[in-house]
This record gives C-alpha cells, structure tokens and sequence, in this order.
C-alpha cells in the first residue's frame, strides 16, 4: 500500500519541482512572456486567486493593481468597486482567512477554452468511437479469412506509419471546414490502425495448445471465437486503445489547426498565438494535455475493469 | 459397443517431409486397443508418444495409414466429442478462473447449469483445489495447474481420455492419489485411457498393457500385458508379480533404446 503511494507520489514532487523552476528561471531570466510565459501566468488565464488583505500598507494605490490574468494578487485595503464588479462576476467562492479573504475567480479565459475543448473532446470521442468500431470489425471479419488477411496486413502495416494527418486538410475539404465531422474523420483514419492492427495480433496470435484445446472439444468456429481468440485478444486491443486515446486528440487539434469553427480549441490556440496572446495559448494547451492524460486513465480503468484475470493487475 | 474403441493401421507421421530436416516421428504404427483397455506409452523422449497421442485425437492427420475410433474416423469421433485430453503442458485460460477453466467443456457441451455446476465443484474436490476455485491460473503453482486440467478433461466422462504426461509436475504422494483416483473413475465410467508417461512404476501400476516405443523413427518395440488383478490398490506395489512386470518393462525400455545405438552404427 505505502509503496503504490509512493509510486503516485514520487512523480508529482517532480512536477511540482519542475514547474517552481520554470517560474524561478522565467523570473530571473527575464525571459520575454512571447517565448515562454511563466506557469503563473498561463494558469491565471484559468483561476485567480484573490487575496484582500487591509493589513498590508498601501505602497501602491489600490487602483493600480490590476487582476490582469495573474494567478494570485494581493489586494491591499478595500477594492476599488471596478475591481469589485469584475470580481463579484467571476466570483467561483470566497472564503476568509484570518483577518483577510480570499476570492477565488474564473479566469477570463477559462469559459471560451472549456467550451472549445467539450467541442473538440465531442470530436476526439466521436471519431475514437468509429475508429475503434471500424477496426475491431475489420479485425473480426480477417480473422475468418487468412488469405484476405494476409493480402491486407502489410497495407495495414503500411498505413499504420503514414502521417495520415497530412490528409486533414483534404478531409476539410470533403467534409466542410467547420463540420465537425472533418475531424472525427481524421481522428477515425488515424484510430482505425493501430486498434487494427493490435485486435487482430490478438485474436490470430492464439497458442496452439488452446486451439487443439477447442478443436479436441469439437468447438465450432464461433465458440473459438467468442471463447478463446475474443478474449485473447482484449489486452492487446486495450493497448491499441492507449496509443488510440493519446492519437485522439492530436488529431482533433491539429485537424483544426487547418481551419475550423472559432469555438474549436485548435482553433482558439492558433489565434491567441496570432495575436501574441501566448499565456492563452499555452492555457489552452494545458487543458488539452489534462484532456489527454484523463482519456488515457479512463482507458487504464476500464482495462483494470475489463481484465481483472490479468497478472499486470496482481494485487 | 463390442468392436476395438482405438485401431491405427500402419500409420506413419513424418514432419516435414522432403525436407532436409524431416523427422520420422512415427514408423508402421499398428495398434489395436479395446475397450476398458488402460494402455500406457513408454519410451525415450522424442520417439514420438506425444505424437501417437495427437494421431489418435485426430489433432494432427498421419502422413499415412488409418486411425479408427469406436468404428468410426477419428476425426468423427472428435465430432461426437469422444475425446478428453490432458496435454504435457497445462493448457488454461488465463481470462477463467479454476472453476471456468473445469467448466469449459461442459460450457461446449450445453450441460446444464446445476450439472455444470456439480461436477464442476465434484471435480475440483477431486483433485483438492476446492478452495482455489476463484484462482486465476497465474496464481497457481505448475503442479496446481496441471491438476486444474486433469479435472477439465474428467469432468464430462470421455469414452476415451489421451493423457499426456498428466502427473509428471506432481509430488509422489499427489501422484499416488491421483492414480488411485484415475482408476477409480476408469473403471466406473467405461472409459479406455491412452497414457503416457516416463515412469515404469506408473506404467505398470496403472496399466492393463504397456507399449514400449523407440525413438527416430518411432516405433513400437514390445506390448507388454499386465496381468496384476483388479482392482489394483496399496497391495499391488507389493505382488511379487508387480516386480516381475517392472523388470520386463525396464528390459524392454533397454533393448529398444540399445537398438536405436545398434541400427545407426552400420550407417
Ligand atoms: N509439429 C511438429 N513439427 C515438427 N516436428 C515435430 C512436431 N511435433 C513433434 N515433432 C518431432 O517429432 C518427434 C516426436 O515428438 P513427440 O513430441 O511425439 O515426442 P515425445 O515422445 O512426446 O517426447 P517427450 O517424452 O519428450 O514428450 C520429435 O523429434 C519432434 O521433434
Ligand atoms: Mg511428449
């Protein structure tokens, strides 16, 4: 038990380290926010973290500070009632904390990413959900036929190392530039062979020994199927699933890289980086990151659900 | 049914014929066993038991020569599901815990489900893993397994059982129970058992006849009948007979491997 906590543990220490050094060196170095802006700054484009705080002695009149997209700001005295308007708005809750409060606020680009990444993640998913269909049935339907199978995995093989993102803006092209579709199709194609490929390694790579098994039981094709190459071949389609959930994404996003609706994240990162709103950017990019690593635990969850026989899992 | 259950006709096995590694694993096999009958195979590693094994269970078709089971092709017989098998190596589905691992055949069988589920828990009392019905193969020691897979094959009563080596992972005293137990259910349920095994004890013990074998090709080499009474129990390790019939295995075991050394020399 304190060795699997350990295990959680250990890594985010690193990254909570590694992100502190980042903001030192931004910091010291006075590097220039369009380069690479400070942790700090791209999470305050998310939350805020007001601190109203009467006892610090007002060196800097109060209507000078501003809550400019910074992560924690320290208000002294009473708010100016602009402040305090921008505030009630944003207001996520407030609490106190001793002598002072602490508000915590939506960021001023928190709604506009969220709902580019529901918009984008609706794409990931959808074209996730064909892509897994399409090549688990392409999978199923060459496993009865070897000929065929051996005719086509090389093409599949093929395929599989193709950047078939080059083809997003062809699918534009096809399928309407802000139709959603265009991307659920790149993200499909991309999909369809790994998981493909990895089903069908699965449902062929049955040992011998089993399959006399079945044939001294005078099993018919479909109980081979559903008894012995079906469930053989789950953990290596939910390994087809992982490298699936992580291209998902990378497909949605760089599909609209190449054009789409303005509510699209890939969409709302390319203009923030246009108009050198660059914390923005990286915001958005923070949130797509967070989108992938959750696809990918939902996945590793549902294979501890699926295979709970398999020795990987062992207590 | 009256005729011999098992007939091969001078099957030969070659794997991989023509080429320049063909290996000759069976050589003008003619075999009659009858009903009841409980053969085991003895003889060197690689001279083609397994084989033999595998031509009756028609899990593999002979280069030539005929097998007949119950009157009719071993492959029919496969068909009407005559066969149950324990292979050298355990065999589970790693997805099916001990009990579904039992269950698998009578699942293919559409045995009922309070059937399924008798034998199933009669089976695993059988060979002691009551208690690790809910084990997943991995988490059971080689012996564990291989009793796990005795049991699948009892389970729904073959007319013939082709065991391969099945004790050969156990400790003697698990062994010596698991014969007594095989020849319990050999003679409650009709069924004529082909087994194989490195032990002559074993052979003769169980046996109602041995086949001796020789390697490269693999031939039969003698067919000894073991006339010890039935039912055979502690006491029968002790007939002076017993001693007779090891030493005439153990004989036959010598000259067919001496021969092997004899017939490559002139060559
Ligand atoms: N599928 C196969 N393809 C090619 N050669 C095979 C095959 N199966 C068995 N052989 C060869 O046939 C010979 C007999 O093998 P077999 O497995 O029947 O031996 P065995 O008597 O069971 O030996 P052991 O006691 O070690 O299990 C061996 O030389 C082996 O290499
Ligand atoms: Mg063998």
């Amino acid at each position: 038990m304190s060795e699997s906590r350990q295990r959680i543990w250990a890594p985010v220490l690193i990254l909570v380290a590694l992100i502190f050094l980042w903001e030192a060196l931004v910091t010291a170095f006075n590097i220039q926010q369009f380069l690479l802006p400070k942790p700090s700054a791209i999470v305050g484009n998310l939350v805020q973290v007001v601190l109203l705080d009467g006892a610090v002695p007002k060196e800097d009149p109060v209507s000078e500070i501003s809550l400019d997209n910074r992560f924690i700001v320290v208000v002294p005295g009473e708010p100016t009632p602009e402040m305090q308007a921008t505030m009630q708005e944003a207001r996520w809750w407030e609490f106190p904390l001793g002598a002072r409060r602490v508000s915590v606020l939506r960021g001023s680009n928190l709604t506009p990413i969220l709902a580019a990444s529901w918009f984008t993640l609706k794409e990931a998913l959808g074209g996730m959900a064909m892509g897994t269909l399409a090549g688990i049935a392409v999978a199923l339907a060459t496993t009865r036929w070897s000929a065929t199978r051996e005719a086509l995995l090389p093409f599949a093989i093929a395929a599989n190392s193709m950047p078939i993102i080059a083809f997003a803006p062809i699918m534009n092209n096809w399928f309407g530039i802000d139709n959603p579709f265009s991307k659920m199709a790149i993200v499909t194609v991309m999909i369809f062979f790994p998981i493909m490929i990895n089903t069908l390694r699965g449902l062929i790579s049955v040992d011998n020994r089993s399959l006399e098994l079945m044939r001294s039981y005078a099993a018919s094709d479909s109980e081979i199927l559903f008894k012995l190459r079906i469930p053989n071949a789950l953990p290596s389609l939910f390994s087809g699933l992982k490298v699936a959930g992580a291209l998902a994404m990378i497909g949605a996003i760089v599909g609209e890289y190449f054009g789409g609706p303005r509510i699209a994240l890939g969409v709302f990162i390319t203009q923030e980086a246009a108009l050198f709103r660059f914390a923005s950017a990286w915001a958005a990019i923070l949130v797509a990151c967070l989108i992938g690593i959750s696809i990918y635990l939902v996945i590793l969850l549902a294979e501890r659900l699926a295979l709970p026989w398999h020795p990987t899992f062992r207590a | 049914m009256t005729g011999p259950v098992v007939v091969l006709e001078n099957v030969d096995m070659i794997f991989g014929e023509g080429a320049a590694d063909q290996v000759h694993a069976l050589k003008e096999i003619d075999l009659q066993i009858e009903q009841n009958d409980f053969i085991s195979l003895i003889g060197p590693s690689g001279c083609g038991k397994s084989t033999l094994l595998r031509v009756v269970g028609d899990l593999i078709q002979p280069t030539s020569g005929i097998a007949t089971i119950n009157g009719k092709s071993a492959r029919q017989a496969r068909l009407d599901q005559d066969y149950g098998i324990v292979f050298q190596a355990a065999t589970l589905y790693d997805w099916r815990n001990v009990a579904k691992n039992v269950q698998l055949p009578l699942e293919l069988m559409q045995f009922s489900r309070t059937e399924k589920d008798r034998r199933t828990q009669a089976m695993l009392e059988l060979v002691e893993l009551t208690d690790f019905a809910g084990h997943y193969p991995w988490q059971l020691s080689g012996g564990m397994q291989q009793r796990v897979a005795i049991a699948r094959a009892l389970s729904f009563e073959p007319s013939i059982l082709l065991m391969d080596e099945p004790f050969g992972a156990l400790d003697e005293m698990t062994r010596e129970r698991l014969n007594l137990e095989l020849l319990n259910i050999w003679r409650k349920t009709n069924t004529t058992v082909l087994f194989v095994t490195h032990s002559i004890t074993e052979a003769v013990f169980l046996s109602t006849r041995v086949i001796v074998m020789s390697a490269r090709p693999g031939r039969i080499t003698a067919d000894i009948e073991i006339d010890l009474p039935q039912p055979r129990n502690a006491e029968t390790r002790s007939n002076v007979r017993f001693f007779e019939l090891e030493t005439e295995v153990r004989e036959a075991l010598r000259i067919s491997e001496g021969g092997q050394e004899n017939s490559r020399a002139p060559a």
